[in-house]
């Protein structure tokens, strides 16, 4: 039997590898995706324009505005004279923050009453307005300890002492790189067994293949094994391009990684084959994988936090292999975690794998005739 | 100038050249092809898959980019005024371009738009056409519902909704059934006698020459010749003899003959056998003797396949496909494996049971009947043939045979089992071929190779063995490392038969196994299913190919899918012998058939 | 004239039947987007709400109740109390909750004696953003929770600066309301780029256009007659997502219809324009898809500013982002449903996406011949 599955194997990958088509799903998309993504998509801010309407003119003012400025996140992209101005920037996106200081900014700061400073911000991106928001909160923060203790004021009776840990700078591509591991290897198994079997459909070999000896058994592992082999290589560049080319670090171990990696990867070829034995046509093949693809890396934890979702929503998540490898990648690279950490994600992982799989044999039965 | 006399060429091409791909690589598609069609005739473009009549037709209505040469259609240069030409010809090209999840009427108002036929004219000449195509009743119908016939009827009436000058069909009649095939005819000449209408059609089936006033015969990209059809066939006058001997097997008979000198081709016809000679070699004497049997030997008149045979076998064109011509060996013989076959039947068994049993067998695709309670028993070493038009049910019965469909209701028996539910390792025993020779176009010949010899269980050195035999008998060693994407059809046939050969199997599924490949490659192709049959494996194949039943021992003739007829091709034949009818072909018999088996609905 | 417009109508008529009766066709134009718009309008949201807190008091106190008070009076946070830090450790490990809030058993002591006693704060960074998200709303909290101490005990200000926040336009900072204007975006792209490009490499794949060109209908006529159903289904996807942006999930819309209108129009125009180049070079469904979803779909998703951030991606994908029409078409959105008309961001951007139409119409006019080579 591992003879005729060997050779269903290596005919697979040769058919995969010699058809340039194939190839192009394999190298193509997932260089666009890895570069796009682990630069295009992040969630730190830098550069962010900001225009300053300084009315006080005083020492302090200018110290506050120069240490908006002396970060890295702020730039000014524009100085204000009268308050009119303020809304025209902001409406035409030149700004995305503007500060204002008010005239009584100094007298208030030495009469120990609360010195007002305008933060206004444009919250069209809210989620970049809030990132705004607490960069410059933090920064007058700073500010007034420094001046309290300058000033020698009482010092007020308690401070944050705030601590990341895992990810100390709060590098967001930290969190979406390993993401991408768990997505693209997605995309390249499903896309290669998916289409695997409408190939062979649409050539009429698949018949062929039918009046041979091979069981059925022999005909699905020969499809699926190729899957795993595909999508872990796949997956072991793509964690190479994250460690030495981002720079992510890599601190739990390569075991629990790569168990989850065999969990998920043999769950997405059940669902590749379960879309294939529906699909007569690669087209139709492609378009089920598209279809399944979009929500299941939408509500999958990649970009947007699962808490945040509504409680019917995470629990519909559950079904998706993809939330639980994203919580094992991240948690090896970030975390340092081991085997014993994902065991409930690892069972998740492993009983979709097994219906799926269950799944696509019996419709494949049925799909053949 | 559509009204000019006589002499002045509907189309003419002068020097017409085609590459395909890069200029580095390039495919020679045509070459320096000098021909006319004259107007107010049919003339023929003939020649097998890849002879470069599709990249020809295209040309002609402007689809192509001429790349050297020059083309006239009536009067209008075509590189210089594509736009004056098409105005004038209606071109319709290869699995016409119907959409499918249109109704009939849908499509053909589509192109009454598209053409600019207004809507009063349209009125008489829609009726018109339907009539002519009797696609009245259907209107209604998706056209991806219809049946092969209809659907190349719909995609004539949609070029003719205007009428043109010059029509161009490309091969309007493939996967057509006979009767169809007849009407398409008919259609034709009627258009040609009552509109004047000059039409060039392109065809791989050769009988067809026949049916035109001037033939084009297109050879890998050259033009063989182009004469009046009959003027081709009278080179082999003299020369075509049916030659028939009592208590010799038919196919001893031909591969005895095929090997005599100066007998330049041997074809079964039913029971005889049917050669042609090579020019200037003596006539057959009627004393010769084939294995000390006398022979009865008549001459016939010369059809335009001999000529066209005698023409490629005799060195006439460049490349003849490099196999072996004369069967000069019993090539499938045990001993060229050096591997046992699997073992033979009991010979009691073999006697008593047929190898392939059919009874009541019956499919259903929701409350449509594909195949209908059909029945047929195949005897070892028997060829059997499934004869019927596209949609007939022949492909449904051959998949149930296979085990590839499940069959509604109705018993069937492939060497003892049904391979629905008998263990894989009863497939072993089979060989298949697939329709369209299905490959992994990707992998080389030596991969296809590999992997059919593992998936039929073969081990090492057998397995290297059987490899190494293959693509020496199928002289494909040259192609050993080719991608078979890119092999020409008639090695991809021969690929697919040594791909279902392998294995040595003791019966042999061959579904459509010779569409559009060239005569000598078929002829070639015969020759190695004709030496199987005599070592005893028994050949199932479904054809729509009236010239190829006759290789048949058996046939089942399916219309609807019903049985119409079981038999021996000359006892069909036999049917339906008249006065006026003295030499019935096969298809003759088969649509006598088809309209007896008609009549009793109509009643 | 008068015949070209019958040879269109022809057309238009059988792309309509054929819209209706393919099933590929309805999935792309409405299952698609119906599903993208219910998950970001439900699903789908950046804001953290009842973010789950370990607070360990080691020696609790009314000190450490008020603070703990002013966090659960807040939307933002749910609290769990611990006396010792290590099991709130393996709560943290175990992904129980985001964060943990210490006061070590000094703490009030600290704070009543020499001041400026530390509040511990450890934050799980591996979701950069969520975790900026939790540290923002934490120093507010502490910021009012200082401010009310003061007031309570009649004393100075806590902090020399009080900020005020103004959020325009978006004064709840609600994340759907960015995301869901920014799908029409996504939803034109799906029509117009990848149904365009799927259904033409259909008819180069069965025929279909072979014998439409050997016709008298002129190229132009073919191509008019793909543009404008999948114009019209377009713009209905259009429609369909505003209403069920405003009237089910809430988002305000504050610009004009017409202009919403004219910019939808001129974003599909160069949709189409993209969708009916990519079937020029890809005669076949399967790569058209491809190339389809790289070239359009993806960049309209990260590189429009959807929901990414465009200045602060790295210069090259910055420039690159230049060439993606939806970057232009998202902006917009987001000022027209949020802001209004405001033309100082209408104007560039829609001067862009015409430019955009015009390059990508003009190209796939110049590429289509009546020709197969």
């Amino acid at each position: 039997m591992w003879r005729a599955v060997l050779a269903l194997i290596v005919k697979e990958l040769l058919a995969v590898l010699k058809d340039p088509r194939s190839r192009m799903v394999l190298i193509v998309p997932p260089l666009i995706q890895l570069i796009v993504f682990g630069y295009a998509a992040t969630f730190d801010l830098n550069r962010v324009p900001i225009a300053v309407y300084n009315r006080d003119h005083s020492q302090a003012s200018r110290e506050l505005v120069a240490r908006f400025l002396g970060t890295r996140i702020f730039t000014q992209a524009a100085v204000i004279h009268n308050a009119g101005q303020i809304n025209p920037l902001i409406d035409a996106r030149k700004v995305d923050l503007v500060l204002s200081i008010d005239p009584r900014f100094t007298r208030d700061l030495l009469t120990h009453r609360p010195a007002p400073v305008q933060l206004i911000v444009d919250g069209r991106d809210s989620n970049t307005a809030l990132i705004i928001l607490g960069y410059a909160n933090s920064i007058i923060t700073e500010f007034s300890l420094r001046w309290l203790q300058r000033h020698g004021a009482p010092p007020a009776p308690a401070l944050l002492d705030i601590r990341a840990r895992y990810n100390p700078t709060l590098n967001s591509q930290w969190f979406i790189v390993p993401g991408i591991i768990a997505v693209l290897t997605q995309v390249v198994t499903l896309l290669v067994v998916g289409l695997s079997v409408a190939r062979e459909r649409e050539a009429g070999t698949f018949d062929q293949l039918l009046v041979t000896p091979f069981t059925q058994g022999e005909i699905l592992l020969g499809k699926g094994l190729p899957g795993l082999l595909i999508g872990g290589i796949e997956a072991s560049v793509i964690i190479l391009a994250a460690v030495f080319w981002f720079g992510v670090p890599l601190r739990g171990s390569l075991l629990a990684l790569y168990l989850g990696l065999f969990l998920f990867v043999a769950a997405v070829i059940g669902i590749g084959l379960m879309i294939s034995s529906l699909a007569v046509t690669q087209q139709q093949a492609l378009l089920g994988a598209f279809l399944f693809m979009v929500p299941s890396i939408v509500l999958s934890g990649f970009a947007t936090p699962i808490a945040n979702m509504p409680p019917l929503i995470q629990e519909l998540t559950w079904v998706n292999p993809m939330r639980h490898i994203l919580i094992i990648v991240r948690g090896v690279f970030l975390e340092g975690s081991g085997v014993r950490a994902f065991v409930p994600e690892y069972l998740a992982l492993a009983a979709t794998a097994a219906l799926s799989l269950l799944a696509a044999g019996w419709l494949f039965r049925k799909r053949v005739y | 100038m559509a009204s000019a006399p006589e002499p002045l060429p509907a189309l003419s091409l002068e020097n017409v050249c085609h590459r395909f791909g890069s200029p580095a690589r390039a495919d020679t598609a045509l070459a320096n092809v000098t021909a006319i069609a004259p107007a107010g005739a049919v003339s023929g473009l003939i020649g097998p898959d890849g002879a470069g009549k599709t990249t020809l037709l295209r040309l002609v209505a402007g689809l192509l980019r001429l790349q050297s040469g020059r083309i006239e259609v009536l009067g209008e240069d075509v590189a210089r005024n594509p736009d004056a030409a098409r105005a004038r010809l209606g071109y319709m090209p290869q699995r016409f371009g119907l959409y499918e999840d249109l109704t009939v009427r849908e499509n053909l108002e589509l192109y009454a738009k598209v053409q600019n036929v207004a809507p009063q004219a349209w009125m008489a000449r829609g009726s018109e056409l339907m009539h002519m195509t009797g696609l009245a009743p259907f209107l209604g119908r998706l056209a991806g519902r219809l049946s092969g016939g209809m659907k190349q009827k719909l995609g004539l009436a949609c070029t003719l909704v205007r009428i043109p000058q010059l029509l161009l069909l490309d091969e309007p009649t493939v996967g057509v059934d006979p009767v169809s095939r007849r009407e398409l005819w008919s259609i034709i000449d009627h258009l040609v006698r009552t509109e004047r209408l000059t039409v060039l059609v392109s065809t791989s089936y050769l009988d067809e020459a026949e049916r035109c006033q001037r033939v084009l015969l297109l050879h890998e990209g050259r033009l063989v010749s182009a004469t009046e059809p009959a003027e081709f066939a009278a080179q082999t006058r003299g020369r075509s003899f049916q030659v028939s001997a009592a208590d010799i097997g038919k196919r001893q008979l031909q591969a005895e003959l095929a090997q005599r000198p100066g007998v330049l081709d041997a074809t079964i016809q039913g029971s005889s056998v049917r050669i042609v000679t090579a020019a200037g070699a003596p006539p057959p004497s009627a004393s010769a003797r084939a294995s000390g049997r006398a022979l009865s030997i008549v001459a016939v008149p010369p059809r335009f396949e001999d000529s066209f045979v005698a023409l490629l076998k005799s060195g006439a064109t460049a490349a003849a496909p490099e196999v072996p011509t004369s069967g000069e060996r019993a090539p499938l013989a045990p001993e060229h494996g050096a591997a046992p076959a699997p073992a033979p039947l009991p010979a009691a068994a073999a006697e008593a049971e047929p190898v392939i049993l059919a009874t009541q067998l019956t499919r259903r695709f929701g409350d449509f009947i594909a195949v209908d309670a059909i029945s047929f028993a195949v005897q070892r070493g028997e060829i059997f043939g499934l004869l019927g038009a596209n949609g007939a049910g022949k492909s449904t019965t051959f998949r149930m045979l296979c085990g590839l469909l499940p069959a509604s209701s109705g018993t069937l028996r492939v060497a003892g089992y049904d391979l629905r539910r008998a263990a894989a390792s009863a497939r072993a025993r089979i060989g298949y071929m697939a329709q369209k020779f299905s490959l992994y176009a990707d992998l080389s010949v030596r991969e296809n190779l590999r992997f059919f010899a593992s998936a039929y269980r073969l081990r090492d050195p057998q397995r290297r063995a059987r490899i190494a035999w293959a693509l020496e008998e199928f002289a494909l060693g040259a192609h050993a490392d080719a991608v078979s994407r890119e092999l020409p059809l008639g090695f991809k046939q021969r690929l697919a038969l040594a791909c279902a050969l392998l294995h040595q199997p003791e019966i042999l599924f061959l579904d459509e196994p010779t569409s559009g490949v060239d005569p000598l490659a078929r002829r070639d192709f015969w020759r190695r299913i004709n030496a199987l049959a005599e070592a005893g494996v028994t050949v199932l194949v479904t054809t729509h190919f009236m010239e190829e039943a006759e290789y048949c021992d058996r046939l089942a003739v399916l219309a609807q899918g019903k049985v119409l007829a079981t038999g021996d091709p000359d006892s069909l034949k036999a049917r339906v012998r008249s006065a006026e009818h003295p030499q019935p072909t096969m298809e003759d018999a088969f649509i006598a058939l088809l309209e007896a088996a008609e009549q009793p609905q109509a009643a | 004239m008068n015949e070209s417009l019958e040879r269109l109508s022809g057309l238009l008529r059988k792309e309509g039947l054929q819209i209706l009766r393919d099933p590929s066709a309805l999935a792309i134009a409405f299952l698609l987007p119906a599903m993208l718009l219910i998950i970001f309008g439900y699903g789908v949201t950046l804001d953290p709400h009842r973010v789950a807190l370990a607070v360990v008091s080691e020696q609790p106190d009314a000190l450490t109740q008020s603070f703990v008070a002013q966090l659960r009076g807040t939307p933002y946070f749910s609290t769990e109390s611990f006396t010792t830090i290590q099991p709130a450790e393996r709560a943290f490990d175990a992904d129980r909750v985001s964060a943990i809030v210490w006061f070590r058993s000094n703490f009030t002591r600290q704070g009543f004696t020499n001041g400026a006693a530390p509040i511990g704060i450890i934050v799980n960074g591996v979701d950069a953003n969520t975790a900026r998200l939790i540290e923002g709303y934490l120093q507010q909290t502490w910021a009012n929770w200082l401010a009310m101490r003061s007031r309570e005990h009649g004393l100075p200000a806590g902090l020399p600066i009080d900020p005020e926040p103004r959020v325009r336009f978006n004064p709840a900072v609600r994340s759907r309301d960015y995301l869901v204007p920014g799908l029409i975006a996504i939803v034109m792209t799906l029509t117009g780029a990848l149904l365009t490009a799927l259904v033409i490499a259909r008819e180069w794949e069965r025929g279909t256009l072979e014998a439409l060109m050997a016709t008298r209908a002129t190229i132009r006529e073919i191509l008019l007659a793909k543009l404008v159903p999948y114009f019209l289904l377009g713009m209905g996807g259009m429609v369909a997502t505003l209403v069920l942006a405003v009237w089910l999930f809430g988002v305000p819309f504050h610009g004009s219809l017409l202009v919403l209108t004219g910019v939808s129009a001129l974003f599909l125009l160069a949709a189409l324009g993209m969708g009916l180049l990519i079937s020029s070079v890809a005669r076949n469904q399967f790569v058209a898809g491809q190339i389809a979803i790289i070239v359009t779909f993806l960049p309209a998703f990260i590189l429009s500013g959807f929901v990414f951030d465009i200045g602060s991606m790295p210069w090259p994908i910055r420039l690159l982002t230049h060439i993606v029409a939806a970057r232009y078409f998202v902006a917009t959105l987001q000022s027209l449903f949020l802001a209004g008309d405001i033309w100082s961001v209408i104007l560039p951007n829609a001067l862009a996406l015409a430019v955009m139409a015009v390059i990508f119409l003009g190209a796939a006019r110049l590429r289509a011949r009546k020709r197969l080579d």
